[in-house]
């Protein structure tokens, strides 16, 4: 264990931890803005700067910095302070200053910063860039204007998803982020799959949504991705009862990913033509029935089909959207129950 | 190569083949009592300059039409021209030196060859007036080495730049070449040779001034089932073009650098990272590593030893950034030219995310012969905490415009007066810039300082890679500020938010500055994003970005307030501050009116002429032309 000391506060952390995952155990918030802790750390936006005594030179990122014996971190001193407002200061300088109409407002770390080092605006007056919104994926919007160059889609692409659809574009002022040869996001190798939006800090990745909605009026409700038998984790933000946007969330088996059924595929859930309850046809026509009813009418028809014309006479078909244990279940009733080996899978066709 | 003999069989056939240019050069350190035979029958070498900068001012065709004079006149057999690489003086170039007597040609052309040829080549007579003009001294003409410029300097990277042929392995081999790897594999063990290299207090030559032999260690005791040695040639600072002349005039002393280096850290493979804009060095390098390989310096079992090495050559695309170790590792991985976070340090993970030794060229050029001399020797030269040479690329208003090599602890004076020659034109010295765009302006008050790394440091410069621009009375440190930071701001990768967007509003501001519209409070603006800029950048080149401007700040503050207060450049520099007048000086010749691209000027013949500085716009093509110089600007 390595002990060290933050604002003042002692504490002790295992070798090989960053400085700012030091802080975070003791309840010390260091704001970041490019930092994910499934990525490399690349320390891009230095935002995270933090004054390490006896340092060298200047100030370091806390989210790349091992700590070590006895070090001493000053995490809001006015020199951090400064530099950080500074940053804000040139991130702001060009940036579009929509937040009224930003889809990603209340939502927007940039924001967030801004308001917690009281930038207003920016004391720069300069070249702002300048990049059309490419609208061309069905899912989501890139707008280049907004984006701080975080570069967190191009690592969560090419390190979580290896898609490597995007990457950073010519250099210095000009830096973007494109798909290669600048072509547009839907003739690129993009899967879609949504997992840059889901980490874009401010509004330059968003879901093109079908409701208008600001993010403080939902509330997320934690469930299991009914896609597939993986299971992830996902949050569905929920205004009125209505789903408005899916997050993905930390679970054990997707770790904050989601593809792009799971994170854009939901407007299912409120779809009129969904279907809700069991259907039943009577005289040629489908109609309601109960769930009771309808495993009623299941067991009836099994047995006397069982009866009739022997068990192999009826096989059990799942589906890639049940989970392993659902499908573990329906072999076991095959087998146990109906007395038959005629079980499979979708996946197998 | 299979044993040590045979490399000393090779040099004792090679050495009486270059024996003639060491004569008057009393290179006596070469060899044992290897005595100064030289080839039967051949009577004198012509060195022709084949380094970037002759090259292109056609030495190439120079060399050629030599080639031919020689059949001419059929003195193939006593005569033997040499293809070398850089001699350094590019002011002087294209260059050619006659061995045995060290004749010193400058400013040759194509046509000037048939008079060497015929004057000096077969009659035996000096050609007077296509020599360099600082090789008469008092009536007397002396060897190149001889010459001012080349008297203070002390050759230890550059030391066969210019004397030997770089396409020629025999040549290197001759004048000690590889001797020096033979002794660290057969004498030493890789501990004595990292030992040695700390000893000598060797330290990084490409920026840093990090101790190389700290490095060579942290990477001999990283643990890991493949290491790499990796030789930085990116050499991207303007005007700085030491590692090129290195690459194009002594490639070997590379190789064997590396080729020890691996022996010391225990890699087997070098990598090469040089610039794609260096053609020629590129070519020499692969020659070299060609012959090397012929001879098994490079492969398996090294002069019969069990020790491994070969070298490959990755190009870069042209960006500042991949001088920038862990940028550059990036790049030859394949990937963006980036900087990626330290720690981990290469030393650990590097290429290939392993262990990986990262130096560059002008420091690897150093290690042959501290290898061969000693630490001992090699410390001797150079200041208490910078030890050796260090070659710069003297620049901007200098007379000697070229690449020259003193000991560390010369002074600024020493360079710039003594082997620079001084300032054209009798101006006013104003202040030097040192290690290009990262490093910051040195006023006159400082020329007495001895250049080393930590007196550079102090004086809120940097050693930098060795690039030195001198300046003088006409330049305006405001805009010196502007065009270093106009470069940073191009060859940001933009990575980092303090450096791509930063450096880009400082040169905002600059640019504001020099066009008259500053305000004070621009001034103060300034400095603090530079020291923001300085302290929360990612890498070196975002770290150092804002030094032109913080130095030029701290000495020059002066021409910032005038370019704010009072609208006024005092260098009479910036376009937009200033006004051109005509003098009473005027003789009326319409010269002038004849030259103004705008009309925007007028007068009768023979009367003084008027400008109308509303439609003037500032080219400055009236005062080139005026032959009574009254046309002035303020």
């Amino acid at each position: 264990m390595i002990s060290l000391i933050i604002d003042g506060k002692q504490v002790q952390v295992e070798e090989g931890k960053t400085v700012l995952e030091a802080a975070k155990s003791i309840g010390i918030d260091i704001p970041t803005l490019c930092h994910d802790p499934r990525l490399k750390p690349h320390g891009s936006c230095r935002i995270c700067v933090v004054e390490i005594e006896g340092a060298k030179s200047g100030l370091t990122t806390s989210c790349t910095a091992p700590v070590s014996e006895g070090m001493n971190v000053s995490t809001e001193s006015e020199k951090v302070v400064n530099a950080r407002r500074d940053i804000l200061d040139l991130m702001l300088a060009n940036h579009p200053l929509d937040c009224m109409t930003c889809q990603q407002a209340g939502k927007c770390t940039l924001q967030d910063l801004c308001y917690k080092y009281d930038v207003k605006e920016s004391s720069f007056k300069g070249d702002k860039k300048k990049f059309e919104i490419d609208d061309s994926n069905n899912f989501y919007y890139s707008d280049q204007e907004k984006c701080i160059l975080c570069g967190k889609c191009v690592y969560v692409c090419s390190e979580l998803q290896c898609t490597n659809a995007i990457n950073f574009s010519e250099r210095g002022f000009d830096t973007h982020i494109a798909a290669p040869f600048e072509e547009k996001l839907e003739t690129s190798t993009c899967v879609s799959c949504g997992n840059c939006v889901s980490v874009c800090p401010v509004g330059a990745l968003v879901p093109k949504s079908k409701e208008k909605f600001r993010y403080w009026e939902t509330k997320p409700v934690r469930t299991t991705c009914s896609y597939c038998g993986v299971g992830c984790q996902m949050d569905l933000l929920v205004k009125y009862d209505k789903v408005v946007e899916v997050q993905p969330a930390m679970g054990p088996s997707n770790e904050g990913l989601l593809c792009v059924k799971g994170k854009f595929a939901f407007n299912f859930v409120n779809h009129p033509d969904r279907l809700k309850t069991p259907l039943l046809k009577k005289d040629g026509e489908f109609v309601e029935i109960t769930w009771d009813e309808a495993y009623n009418v299941i067991a009836e028809k099994m047995n006397s089909t069982k009866e009739n014309f022997g068990p192999d006479s009826i096989a059990g078909l799942t589906s890639a959207r049940c989970t392993n244990e659902e499908n573990y279940l329906m072999q076991k009733l095959m087998r146990a129950v109906i007395g038959t080996n005629n079980a499979d899978h979708c996946a197998r066709l | 190569m299979k044993s040590i003999a045979e490399l000393e069989k090779i040099q004792r056939e090679s050495l009486t083949k270059v024996n003639i240019r060491r004569i008057k050069q009393g290179k006596n350190t070469i060899g044992s009592e290897e005595s100064f035979n030289t080839e039967d029958g051949v009577r004198s070498h012509v060195l022709v300059c084949a380094g970037t900068g002759c090259t292109s001012s056609k030495s190439l065709e120079i060399l050629k039409k030599l080639e031919k004079e020689i059949e001419k006149y059929n003195l193939k057999d006593e005569i033997k021209i040499v293809k070398t690489g850089c001699f350094g003086f590019c002011e002087a170039g294209p260059i050619i030196v006659v061995y045995p007597e060290g004749t010193f040609y400058s400013h040759i052309k194509v046509e000037d060859v048939e008079k060497i040829t015929e004057e000096h080549l077969l009659n035996g007579n000096i050609v007077k007036d296509l020599l360099f003009k600082g090789s008469i001294k008092e009536d007397e003409i002396v060897p190149i080495n001889e010459v001012d410029f080349y008297k203070k300097q002390k050759r230890m990277a550059l030391r066969n730049c210019g004397l030997i042929n770089p396409e020629d392995v025999k040549e290197y081999i001759a004048l000690d070449g590889y001797k020096a790897l033979a002794k660290a594999l057969s004498e030493m063990t890789p501990e004595e040779v990292i030992e040695e290299v700390k000893n000598s207090g060797l330290r990084g030559r490409g920026g840093g001034g990090f101790p190389t032999g700290l490095k060579w260690g942290f990477t001999a005791n990283a643990v890991d089932d493949e290491k790499y040695v990796a030789c930085n040639a990116d050499e991207g600072d303007p005007g700085a073009f030491m590692d090129r002349s290195i690459l194009e005039g002594d490639p070997h002393s590379l190789i064997e650098a590396m080729a020890i280096a691996g022996y010391a850290v225990g890699a087997e493979l070098g990598y090469v990272y040089v610039r794609a804009e260096y053609p020629i060095a590129v070519e020499r390098l692969q020659i070299a590593i060609d012959q090397a390989r012929e001879i098994e310096l490079l492969g398996k079992n090294i002069f019969g030893t069990d020790f491994n090495f070969d070298m490959e050559i990755r190009l870069g695309a042209g960006a500042f950034v991949c001088g920038e170790e862990t940028a550059l590792i990036n790049s030859i991985e394949g990937k963006r030219g980036m900087p990626r976070p330290r720690p981990p340090f290469p030393a650990n993970k590097g290429i290939f995310n392993k262990p990986t030794l990262l130096n560059n060229v002008e420091t690897y050029a150093n290690v042959p012969e501290i290898i061969l001399k000693g630490a001992e020797w090699f410390a001797n030269i150079g200041t208490e905490r910078s030890k050796g040479t260090k070659v710069f690329a003297l620049g901007g208003k200098i007379n000697n415009t070229g690449l020259l090599e003193v000991p560390m602890g010369t002074t600024l004076r020493d360079v710039i007066y003594e082997v620079g020659g001084g300032i054209p034109k009798n101006k006013d010295f104003k202040a030097v810039q040192t290690g290009g765009p990262s490093g910051g302006c040195i006023p006159s008050d400082y020329l007495d300082t001895a250049i080393d790394y930590d007196n550079l440091i102090e004086l809120g410069s940097m050693m930098g890679s060795g690039g030195m621009i001198v300046m003088d009375e006409d330049n305006c440190m405001v805009d010196i500020a502007r065009f270093f930071l106009d470069f940073t701001v191009e060859e940001s990768c933009g990575k980092c938010t303090p450096c791509r967007e930063g450096t880009k509003r400082m040169l905002e501001l600059l640019d504001k500055i020099t066009s008259g519209e500053g305000e004070m409070e621009d001034i103060d603006k300034l400095e603090s994003l530079a020291n923001t800029i300085k302290s929360s950048s990612l890498c070196g080149l975002g770290q150092t970005a804002p030094n032109p401007v913080l130095s030029t700040l701290k000495y020059f503050r002066h021409e910032y307030e005038a370019h704010v207060k009072e609208k006024t450049c005092p260098a009479g520099n910036c376009q937009d501050l200033l006004t051109y007048f005509i003098t009473d000086g005027c003789k009326g010749c319409t010269l002038c009116a004849k030259a103004c691209p705008v009309n925007a000027i007028s007068g009768k013949t023979k009367t003084q002429h008027i400008i109308n500085t509303e439609i003037c716009i500032k080219c400055g093509a009236c005062m080139e032309k005026c032959p009574f110089d009254a046309i002035i600007k303020k």
